[in-house]
């Protein structure tokens, strides 16, 4: 497993070299760099994928967790220590795959879509460091070397959101998504010194009796780490950042915003899994809360968005709740007994990856199409479109869990686990399930059907199928979207490491798929005509609702309160007052008192012999006193 | 002679030769000439160091020589370098090269901005490779003499106002300074002056709790210490580029390296009782400076103030005393020296074209010189602690460091120091997207032109130190590591 150094080395070999000979490079050399090297370490990826899960599994069952590579990068103290190095397990092995496989797809697919753009040698340069960052992420051989990846590839994603530095928009959500994830993060940093300080290391596997002195501070510690895990992840309150990290370029919505960094923090979850499920069971449990809620909330928002992109990030951002979910209903590491979650969780991560990557790279092509985010600016497309209506029709049957598509595998797994954990948390997962359905297949019929499509006020332009570049990534990814549910994931990941076979449990797979046909049926009748009456009436019934979830609840404006008015108006103005005018005042005042002083005694050396004459007999005529008198 | 005093010697022959120079061509040969010169040596020193230390040189300072100076005092010329002394003078040679190319085009008055540069240089080389109290007090101050002439003449905006502040408030210091080591020489007997041998001497702790202190203090007005820091925003806006560069670069460093090497060294008891004073005042610093920052319109005050935090951090870990901490401090110093040195540079740099650095002037500039905004962009994201760079290294080892220590007060002040990397972030990005990002505002900008290469030299120099210490840590922290030992053990005696 030596060659898995290429898959770091690889795009950070190419991030140097674009990065550094720049605008030197013709765009489309730049664009071909990139590319290859990531075909090189999607293709390493996959021998790694082939070559590990056919090794055979150990004598306990399980695949044997390989670190070819691991090297002390920075001594701190006698047992604390950062190492740098490569770890192999299963849902390591399985995150490469994803990552590589959106990473690639996105890199052919902006051959086409940013054809043309200036800084497309920069674009490539943040793929290629971003691609290196998210794979050493997920191949951490310990927490501390996660959380330096961790924040390359926030600083990609800044760099990436910000790609227009022209426009506003593109700056203001940069800055937001920098600043809320370094936020969380500072719960995940302390989280990691914590868990250092009492584990004694920072690596995922401490001595269990270390671990049971440490006591309460344990829970404390994996529940810091979740606070980063959630900023990352845009859990609710932290999840303000995704939906305004649209503004940078569509592919980079698909990979980092969809399918691979924002699910950094499930994973990150994943990866502790043992440790919450030994020592902090509860907080476990309080992350399924906050999940839960989150992709309420979302989905709930979702329905009401006009903006496609925004429509796709909180439908992101609800899919990772299930995701976080389906890991804090679990009560114990055996998948037969409590612990199914955790397959499931990864299996959703894995499905979703790639049919989110697809709605998104579909989005792009539309937007590319009728140089819009708006519904309104859409409708009737299918007709125009036809590839992209094929692959957007696939993703949204699979997001919405109609069978055989892979959603609806992985979203069941994780409904039968919420019905193990507690019955209410299956029936409300279910129905966000039901928000999902409808609210992608409003978004379906409000780009495809509805209206025809009207070229006039589009100023007489008439909307083309994607060039060749963007539409082979989509028949490509909704090709893995038909047939990703049938591969055997229990075998390969499983909270055990045990193989376990994925058994669909009837009743509550029949209960989700009729709940997504209703809501579809829904959505169809509201949403598939060029009018629509109901949704109108809907909106204007519930007038305050509506307004309040398009607005996303003014979650955004508490955020602006916040960063406006207390950190800079009510904290950081009179920190800033207080220096100039009391801690410096002071020093000058002692400058102006000494000044003064010498001013006012200044008289006494006037240089005038009578004065001094006389004040010098005066002294020794009172000299002559005072030695007279005692 | 000891080579070490060649450290003293190569800035002196750089004033003998400015001093015959004849025209500008003359002077930056020179110029060039010595800070290479220097820069070589101080990377043989590091060489020969770890060569010595692998041959198994187990001994406090290497490469020591003695030489009485007034004997009546027990004042000796004394040399000698360990782990810190030679990542200082690495980083003291770093800045002053990529000063002089910072100052490649200085108009007035060139030769004599030079000699003040290079006295400055002597008494900063001179201060770190010392091991004698005296000798390193008298190379303290001639680092500070040149700083008021520097401002004072070559400076810019209210330069003499700002000149005489800096120079009244760092010799206010020096008198505490002063002060602590006759102190320190008396307390111990009055036989010697010499650090290591000091160490091995028993100050009375009633002579510690006055003297130390004097000294921390004395040595924290250098170290911006809250509330002995406002010298810094005002000087710092007030020098040219690289009087800015070496001042926040190298000189505030000396500080830190004072508060370690003499305050906590000779005087543990005192330290140990009197810190928690001192970790309050260094706590809030760093956040004070942090959230200060945010609100700022000038550039350099912006930088100035960012320096305050970074430095306030370096005497927290210090004050925090465990042997990571302290390597963190370091750390913290060379790694601030390097991006502070930077940011004035790329400062410079920028006003001299734009001839503003009010961020409402200014936006856009990423399209009208994309290298020095790039350069910028990458300053910012190492000063906001991203890994890769020097400043991930400094502040992770001194968070670790003070996690260490098990009480309910050092935690607290270590998760409140702990939140300046997201303020850091703030006025970071505030700055970026203001002045960087966006269209061109001022028409007149579109006229101007990117670096020119006795520019980009300079900043090629310092990011590649930065990255350099940011991938490749562990060389960097073993020597310090080590070598932070004496004084963590002579605390736990």
């Amino acid at each position: 497993m030596e060659h898995t150094i290429f898959l770091l080395a690889l795009p950070f070999l190419s991030f140097l070299l674009v990065g550094l000979l720049g605008t030197c490079l013709k765009p489309k050399v730049a664009g071909l760099v990139g590319t290859l090297s990531i075909a090189a370490v999607a293709v390493l990826a996959y021998v790694t994928a082939f070559l590990y899960f056919t090794a055979g599994r150990g004598a306990d069952g399980a695949f044997a967790t390989l670190m070819p590579y691991n090297f002390t990068w920075l001594p701190l103290t006698e047992t604390l220590k950062i190492e740098m190095g490569i770890l192999l397990d299963p849902i390591s092995v399985m995150m490469l795959v994803v990552i590589s496989t959106v990473s690639l797809m996105v890199h052919i697919y902006s051959f086409g879509y940013m054809d043309g753009e200036r800084g497309f040698q920069r674009y490539y340069a943040f793929l290629s460091l971003f691609t290196m960052s998210m794979l050493g992420l997920v191949v951490a051989t310990n927490i501390f070397q996660m959380y330096v990846f961790w924040e390359l590839v926030g600083v990609s994603s800044y760099l990436l959101i910000g790609f227009y530095y022209k426009k506003p928009e593109a700056i203001a959500a940069s800055k937001k998504a920098f600043i809320v994830t370094r936020f969380a993060d500072l719960g995940f940093l302390i989280g990691i010194l914590i868990y250092g300080y009492y584990a004694g290391t920072f690596t995922f596997t401490p001595q269990a009796q270390v671990l049971a002195a440490a006591g309460t501070m344990m829970p404390l510690a994996l529940g810091l780490m979740f606070v980063g895990g959630a900023g990352k992840s845009a859990m609710f309150p932290l999840h303000i950042w995704l939906p305004d990290a649209m503004e940078g370029p569509t592919p980079v919505s698909a990979l980092i915003h969809a399918a691979t960094m924002v699910v950094a923090g499930v994973y990150l979850v994943a990866r502790m899994f043992p440790l919450f499920i030994g020592y902090g069971p509860e907080v476990l449990h309080l992350t399924a809360y906050v999940g839960a809620f989150t992709a309420l909330f979302a989905a709930v928002v979702a329905c009401v968005q006009t903006d496609i992109k925004r429509v796709l990030a909180f439908s992101t951002i609800s899919q990772i709740g299930f995701m976080i979910v389906a890991l804090g209903v679990c009560t114990s590491a055996d998948p037969h007994a409590g612990g199914l979650g955790y397959m499931a969780s990864m299996f959703h991560l894995f499905t979703h990856a790639m049919f989110k990557a697809l709605l998104f790279l579909c989005a792009g092509a539309i937007i590319h199409a009728v140089h819009s985010n708006e519904m309104a600016a859409m409708g009737g497309l299918r007709k125009y479109m036809p590839v992209t209506h094929a692959t957007f029709l696939i993703a949204c049957l699979a997001i919405a869990g109609i069978p055989p598509f892979s959603g609806f595998f992985s979203k069941d797994e994780i409904l039968a686990a919420c019905f193990q954990f507690a019955p209410w948390m299956g029936v409300l997962m279910t129905f966000i399930a039901g928000l999902t359905a409808f609210y992608m297949f409003r978004l379906y019929y409000n780009i495809f059907w509805a209206k025809p499509y009207d070229a006039a006020q589009a100023g007489g332009h008439t909307p083309h199928e994607a060039p060749k570049s963007m539409t082979i990534p989509l028949v490509f990814l909704a090709a893995v979207t038909c047939v990703a549910g049938f591969i055997p994931f229990g075998h390969f990941v499983s909270s055990d490491g045990q193989a376990y076979d994925i058994h669909l449990s009837l009743p509550v797979a029949l209960t989700s798929v009729v709940v997504a046909l209703v809501a579809i049926g829904l959505a169809t009748w509201m949403y598939k005509g060029a009018a629509q009456p109901v949704a109108d009436r809907l909106a204007t019934t519930f007038k305050g609702l509506h307004h309040a979830a398009y607005r996303r609840f003014y979650i955004d404006e508490v955020y602006q309160f916040i960063t406006h008015k207390i950190i800079f108006r009510c904290i950081s103005t009179p920190i800033a007052w207080f220096d100039r005018h009391v801690v410096d005042g002071f020093m000058n005042s002692l400058a102006w008192v000494t000044n003064a002083a010498s001013v006012r005694i200044r008289g006494l050396q006037s240089g005038n012999i009578q004065t001094y004459t006389m004040v010098f007999l005066g002294g020794a005529l009172l000299l002559v006193v005072i030695l007279l008198l005692f | 002679m000891n080579f070490l005093s060649l450290f003293v010697l190569v800035p002196l022959l750089m004033m003998l030769g400015l001093w015959v120079a004849r025209n500008v061509n003359q002077v930056r040969g020179v110029m060039v000439a010595g800070a290479s010169a220097l820069l070589v040596l101080a990377v043989t020193l590091a060489v020969l160091y770890l060569r010595e230390r692998a041959g198994g040189a187990t001994a406090e300072m290497l490469f020591t020589a003695s030489h009485v100076w007034y004997a009546p005092l027990n004042i000796h010329y004394a040399v000698g370098v360990d782990g810190i002394s030679v990542v200082m003078l690495l980083l003291s040679a770093i800045i002053v090269f990529t000063g002089v190319f910072a100052s490649w085009k200085m108009q007035m008055l060139t030769k004599e901005f030079f000699m003040w540069f290079c006295l400055l240089s002597v008494g900063v080389f001179g201060f770190f490779i010392s091991v004698d109290l005296f000798t390193m007090f008298m190379f303290y101050e001639v680092a500070l003499i040149p700083m008021y002439l520097l401002i004072g003449v070559w400076g810019s905006g209210r330069k003499e106002y700002s000149a005489m502040k800096l120079t009244l408030m760092l010799m206010g210091g020096s008198a505490f300074i002063l002060m602590g080591i006759l102190g320190i020489y008396y307390g111990a007997g009055a036989t010697t002056m010499s650090l290591t041998e000091l160490a091995r001497i028993h100050i009375p702790v009633e002579w510690q709790r006055i003297f130390f202190p004097l000294t921390f203090i004395g040595f924290g007005v250098l170290g911006a210490l809250f509330p002995f820091h406002t010298w810094s925003p005002d000087g710092h806006a007030s020098a040219p580029t690289a009087v800015s560069m070496l001042h926040a670069g190298v000189l505030m460093k000396l500080g830190g390296y004072g508060c370690f090497r003499i305050a906590i060294y000779l005087m543990p008891e005192a330290a140990k009782e009197q810190a928690w004073i001192f970790l309050i005042l260094t706590g809030i610093g760093v956040v004070y400076g942090a959230f200060s920052a945010c609100v700022q319109k000038d550039l350099k005050y912006i930088n100035a103030y960012s320096s305050v935090s970074h430095c306030s951090l370096v005497l927290f870990a210090i004050l925090m005393m465990t042997q990571t901490s302290s390597t963190g401090a370091v750390l913290q110093m060379l790694s601030h020296g390097l991006m502070t040195a930077l940011f004035f540079a790329i400062i410079g740099m920028i006003y001299g074209r734009t001839h503003t650095r009010d961020i409402r002037e200014m936006s856009g500039l990423m399209q009208v010189m994309p290298f020095l905004s790039v350069c910028y962009v990458i300053a910012g994201l190492a000063n906001l602690g991203l890994p890769g760079f020097s400043g991930f290294i400094a502040e992770m080892t001194i968070f670790v460091g003070s996690f260490e220590v098990n009480d309910v007060f050092h935690r607290t002040l270590t998760i409140i120091a702990t939140t300046s990397i997201v303020i850091t972030a703030v006025y970071i990005l505030r700055l970026v997207g203001k002045v960087l990002y966006g269209t061109v505002g001022n028409p007149a900008h579109l006229q101007l032109t990117d670096a020119t290469w006795d520019e980009r030299l300079p900043l090629i120099v310092l990011i590649v130190a930065i990255a350099g210490l940011g991938l490749m840590p562990w060389g960097f922290s073993h020597i310090i590591s080590d070598s932070v030992l004496p004084v963590i053990s002579q605390l736990a005696r």
